[in-house]
Formats: structure tokens, C-alpha cells, sequence
């Protein structure tokens, strides 16, 4: 059994927030640098040069990319022969949460949900993370990670269609979560899609779907051509930059199927921003 | 043709009935932040003719929550937020005399027929673009409700702070206008 020191993934938790907060990584940097060139309105490409601009601000001087620094969102596989020594594995990635939210002056959004309060002493320092534990073979603590803001997320939305409605049904619950969304949750998006599984299987599927890195195509070739598909029809809404009118309101759609029950067909989309702060190591 | 102009605040009815949808302002001198819980303590403060934190006639209200100051720094990163949730409450900043907002998204009719009622703007600003807008803010001094943490109200000093004209004073609407161009219906 292999044991990790519990402030070494106290640390490496509270880096990658850090570097998050102020970085955009590559693969968004990349996507929206293409939609830049290959937006036709004139309008939306002026926002798309001060989403640019703002990131290489953000990078040069360690500013947050934006004031919506997001609830920390993490998925983590753990080995079972691993071990963390010295206190629980949830802990420490709370313990370099608050850490990382702290050194980086980024805000704690977190609150409760009917009082609002956001209080340093109770639930400040943007505690408690979200967090997806999953258990695997090997001796290592693989952590995907994303600083997910509200605005995107409020427009995300999940439902069961009947099997029959199929993979247009699918794409009509798509696109119209999408148009109705519209400016609010900040495009040019990544749209993540959940199908199959449960309710909360799909919910989870769509948020796990941002993670992956914009430009990659899904494994599944008839995922794939989905995927495809939903970002035509996606771009056709016209939307835009900030909903300033467009041709580039996503930068990508990414699918995660699962098998489902012979009665239901859920779906479930969840809305990343332009600003697709997310990252990945392995302890 | 969308037009560029360089506006100082407080604005007046002349300034603001210049300005069309799709246009570009860069504006310069006192905003004020103010989001969904502090915006309820206002407008109460209005309806009840209490004392109110600074002087509505003509000001513009920026909806923001910027990160913590790092040290020796006015204000964190600063861009806009999702303004419908202050939907309920932006007509009767207006009716008092408030003069615009700043925001991001979509704003509901009350909203857009209360800015051709009392000439108000609502503008538009790059959400996202949090570095690039912080560094347009030359000072912050919080000025009501600290216990809000972010959502504190804070008088702001900008300078050539840019933004769009969404909504204006005649009732057109940029989004609507702009998606309009580029869809693509089947």
C-alpha cells in the first residue's frame, strides 16, 4: 500500500487553484483564438480580442481571470492501494482549496442557500469543495479540477425524455436549453451533455464533460458525429459572443453516454463559460 | 452604424438620450456596485425615503462582486455579473433617478420599458474580462453593508471603463438585434 503524505495533496491541490485562477489553459486559449478568427461579426470579435487581451492581463500580472472564481469542483479517482497518511483524502482537498482561494486573493462565493450568508468563520474561504470521489485500480490520486461559475451553471438544466423522443429529441432539449440561455452564461460555451444512466447520473455526466480538453474528439464515433451535430445546430442560434451576435456561440459539445433504464432516456446539460478554467494531475 | 462616445458620470437625460443599442461608451469618473442582496436593502431604502448611500440622480450602478485587493491595489478583478437577478429592483433605482446600469445578459420588459420611461441605459460590459476591467478602476471605497463581503456597495473611480449599449432609451434591444443577424432558422 502506498502512502501519501496528507500535506502533499494539501499542496498540490492549493497549486492548482493558484494557477487556475490566473491562467487560462492552452485548449480554451486555443478555441477561442480560432473563433476569433473565424467570427463574422464584427462585434463579437472585438469582445472575443478583450477575452484574449483579459487573459494575457490575467496570466503576466497573477490577476483572476474573472471575479467569478467559481465553486471548486473536483473529480478524483483513488487507487486502492493507495493511502493518504495522516488525515482523510476529502480533507486535504478542502484544506488546499482554502489554502488556494486564500494566496491567490480569489473570492469565496460560497453561501448559504436561504440566508446568503458567506461568512469567513462558517463557510468562507469558498468551503465546502465539490467533490466526486471515484475508486480505481493502482497506487495514484488522479485529480481533474474546474473552478465552475454561477452564471454558466444557472442556465444548465436536466430532464427525462421517453426513449422515443431518440437523438432529436436529444438535440431539439439541446438547443433549446441553449437558445433560451442565450447572453447569461458568458459564450462563446462549452456545452456539456449527459445521456442515459439516472437523473443525478446524467446531471453528473454533463459537469465531467467539461473537463474535457476542448478540440478532443469523443472515442465514440457515434458520439462523435453527435457531438457534431449539436455544434452546427448550436451555432445556428446566432447568439454570439456575449450574446452580441454571431456565428460562434460554443466552442465545443462534449457528450458522456451511459446505459439507461429500458423506460427513460435523461439528459442533462451543463454550461461552461468562455472562461474554462479546469486542469488535471495525478499524485 | 454603432457610434463611440466618451461619457463622464453622472449622466443626464441628455447624455443618455444620445445613445443607441450597439453603440460603444467609455466611461470615466463615479460608479457605484451594488448586487442582489445589496439592491434589496436600496430599493427599500427608496421606497421608504430613508437616507440613501450616495447621490442616485445620475449615477450608474455596476453589478459586481470583484475578488479581494491584493495589497497596494484599489479593487481585484471586476467584471460584470448576471443582471436579471436584479431585474426586480432596476425600475425603481430608475424612477429615482439612478441613470444606468452595467451588467451582462439578458433583462426582462419591466426593465427595458422602465429605461425609455426615466431615460436610462443598460450597458454592457465583456463578462469574463474581470483583469482587464479591474485595471479601468482607479479606486474603491466600500460605502454601505461590508457585512456583504463582495456584494458591499463601493464607490468606484473609472476611467475609460468600456462598455456597450444594450438596451436604450427608446426601447431597442442589442441582443435581439444582433442574434437577429445571425440566425440561421431552418
Amino acid at each position: 500500500m502506498r502512502e501519501i503524505e496528507f500535506d502533499e495533496v494539501v499542496k498540490a491541490v492549493r497549486n492548482i487553484i493558484v494557477h487556475c485562477g490566473t491562467d487560462l489553459p492552452q485548449d480554451a486559449y486555443d478555441a477561442l483564438s480560432k473563433a476569433m478568427e473565424e467570427e463574422k461579426s464584427e462585434v463579437s470579435r472585438e469582445v472575443l480580442r478583450q477575452i484574449l487581451e483579459n487573459a494575457d492581463i490575467a496570466k503576466s500580472e497573477k490577476r483572476p481571470l474573472c471575479q467569478d472564481t467559481g465553486l471548486a469542483v473536483f473529480f478524483v479517482k483513488v487507487g486502492d492501494e493507495v493511502k493518504v497518511k495522516g488525515g482523510l483524502l476529502r480533507d486535504a482537498i478542502n484544506e488546499g482549496t482554502k489554502q488556494g482561494y486564500t494566496d491567490a486573493y480569489l473570492r469565496a462565493s460560497t453561501c448559504e442557500p436561504f440566508s446568503r450568508a458567506n461568512l469567513k468563520d462558517k463557510i468562507g474561504y469558498n468551503l465546502p469543495a465539490i467533490i466526486h470521489f471515484d475508486i480505481v485500480a493502482g497506487d495514484k490520486i488522479d485529480i481533474e479540477y474546474a473552478a465552475k461559475g454561477g452564471g454558466s451553471e444557472n442556465v444548465s438544466r436536466a430532464t427525462v425524455l421517453p426513449p422515443a423522443a431518440g437523438k432529436e429529441g436529444v438535440l431539439k432539449y439541446v438547443k433549446e436549453v441553449i437558445s433560451q440561455a442565450g447572453p447569461n452564461p458568458c459564450p462563446p460555451i462549452t456545452v456539456g451533455v449527459g445521456i442515459g444512466g439516472t437523473f443525478e447520473k446524467a446531471a453528473i455526466s454533463s459537469k465531467h464533460a467539461l473537463f474535457r480538453e476542448l478540440g478532443s474528439v469523443n472515442p465514440d464515433p457515434e458520439m462523435a458525429e453527435l457531438e457534431a451535430l449539436m455544434m452546427i445546430e448550436i451555432n445556428k442560434l446566432g447568439i454570439g459572443a456575449m450574446g452580441m451576435g454571431g456565428i460562434k456561440t460554443a466552442l465545443g459539445v462534449h457528450i458522456e453516454a451511459n446505459p439507461c433504464h429500458i423506460a427513460s432516456l435523461p439528459v442533462s446539460v451543463n454550461v461552461q463559460c468562455h472562461s474554462s478554467r479546469h486542469t488535471h494531475i495525478v499524485i | 452604424m454603432s457610434k463611440t462616445y466618451y461619457l463622464s458620470t453622472p449622466l443626464t437625460s441628455e447624455d443618455t438620450k444620445q445613445l443607441r443599442s450597439g453603440d460603444i461608451v467609455y466611461l470615466s469618473g463615479v460608479i457605484y456596485t451594488a448586487r442582489d442582496a445589496a439592491h434589496k436593502r436600496l430599493v427599500e431604502l427608496l421606497e421608504s425615503g430613508a437616507k440613501f448611500p450616495f447621490p442616485i440622480e445620475g449615477s450608474i450602478v455596476y453589478f459586481v462582486g470583484p475578488t479581494p485587493p491584493k495589497p497596494n491595489e484599489p479593487i481585484g478583478s471586476a467584471g460584470p455579473t448576471t443582471s436579471y437577478r436584479m431585474d426586480s429592483y432596476s425600475p425603481t433605482m430608475l424612477k429615482f433617478g439612478s441613470k444606468g446600469m452595467i451588467g451582462k445578459g439578458k433583462r426582462n420588459a419591466d426593465v427595458i420599458n422602465a429605461c425609455k420611461e426615466y431615460d436610462g441605459i443598460y450597458f454592457g460590459a465583456t463578462g469574463g474580462a474581470g483583469a482587464l476591467l479591474g485595471k479601468r478602476i482607479k479606486s474603491a471605497e466600500i460605502i454601505a453593508y461590508p457585512e456583504l463581503g463582495p456584494e458591499a456597495v463601493r464607490r468606484l473611480e473609472v476611467e475609460n471603463f468600456p462598455v456597450t449599449v444594450i438596451n436604450d432609451t427608446y426601447g431597442a434591444d442589442y441582443y435581439q438585434m444582433g442574434r437577429e443577424q445571425y440566425e440561421v432558422k431552418d
